[in-house]
């Protein structure tokens, strides 16, 4: 049951990433954008690029997304690192106490 | 039909097959390599799509930890599904 | 963990450095190339385990202990919310930055993006560490 179960999940996944890259539905690699009504609007992605270097003073535009611009969202994927290695840590000792 | 559009499409569908064996091999050892490799295909996908940083990620993550791990596992635990 | 044949722990010694050197690489340039403290952190932690994996975990405790790689994470993470505190104590919100920018491309540019950036790959590989001991001593007793 479970290994029906994945094999679905994978080819239903693998199913819908042909057919959105090979109908060009969402063409493959192309710049984000978000639509409003009839045009796409891609502004906030070229700020981004076009004032990254001034403003964060970084080279690399992904590092200063995120720890620029998006500060709080990295302090939080940290937060959550640490929350699974103490999780890992305490499952393991209770287990390694049990036995 | 881009010479680049046919090789990620490739590359697509091998990550796929990757996927599909790791699922179907009964060795979970095996597995667990066969799963590297589609480790490193997607890297490569990652790469042609300009996203470096997440190519960087995806090689050592996917390919180096998870697959060291895995084996620890596996050494713990049965290896035959 | 016993340890492994001669053969390993010899290519392990010897690919060790290199590999921590390429992390270390990595983190520290997070800010001009692409990488960061994330895969660094992985890359250095890789090294550190393979190592583990080749000498056997007696010996590597006592070159990195577990509470070593468990102070290391805390102080990671410390170091961040210090770097953020700073500039609400002196700018105007959490995590702005303080230190001067500096010039573009250079190592010592972008103001706190780097000290960031190295608090999160030395949390990252303690936290790494951290598992990969968690796991190898929750199984101890069973070989002996």
């Amino acid at each position: 049951m479970q290994r029906a179960l994945a094999l679905g999940m994978v080819v239903a996944i693998g199913v819908l990433l042909v057919f959105t890259v090979s109908t060009n539905l969402l063409p493959f690699g192309s710049f984000p954008s978000r639509q409003i009504g009839e045009n796409f609007d891609n502004s906030i992605g070229q700020q981004i690029l076009e004032n990254a270097p001034q403003q964060t003073g970084a080279a690399n535009v992904v590092t200063s997304v995120v720890w620029g611009y998006r500060g709080y969202d990295t302090l939080g994927e940290v937060t959550v690192l640490f929350a699974a290695v103490v999780s890992v840590v305490m499952i393991f000792r209770a287990f390694g106490r049990r036995e | 039909m881009s010479l680049e559009f046919l090789i990620q499409n490739a590359l697509l569908v091998f990550l796929f097959v990757l996927c599909l064996i790791a699922i179907e091999l009964k060795d979970l050892l095996y597995s667990v390599i066969v799963l590297a490799g589609a480790s490193i295909t997607l890297t490569v996908v990652f790469f042609m799509l300009q996203a470096p940083d997440i190519a960087i990620t995806q090689a050592a993550v996917g390919a180096g930890v998870t697959t060291v791990l895995f084996v620890i596992a596996i050494s713990r635990t049965r290896r035959r599904e | 963990m016993a340890g492994m044949t001669v053969i390993v722990r010899t290519i392990a010694r010897l690919l060790f450095p290199f590999t921590f050197l390429f992390g270390a690489y990595i983190v520290i340039h997070g800010h001009l190339t692409p990488g960061g403290g994330f895969p660094g952190g992985v890359i250095i932690a890789a090294s550190i385990v393979m190592l583990i994996l080749a000498y056997g975990i007696e010996r590597a405790q006592k070159k990195v202990g577990f509470l070593h790689a468990e102070v290391l994470e805390s102080v990671g993470g410390i170091a961040i919310v210090i770097l953020g505190l700073f500039g609400l104590l002196l700018g105007i919100s959490f995590l702005q930055n303080v230190f001067p920018l500096g010039e573009l491309g250079q190592l010592f540019s972008a103001g706190n993006l780097p000290l960031l950036y190295l608090g999160v790959g030395v949390k990252v590989t303690a936290g790494i560490i951290l598992i990969f001991y968690a796991m190898l001593f929750a199984f101890r007793g069973e070989e002996e």
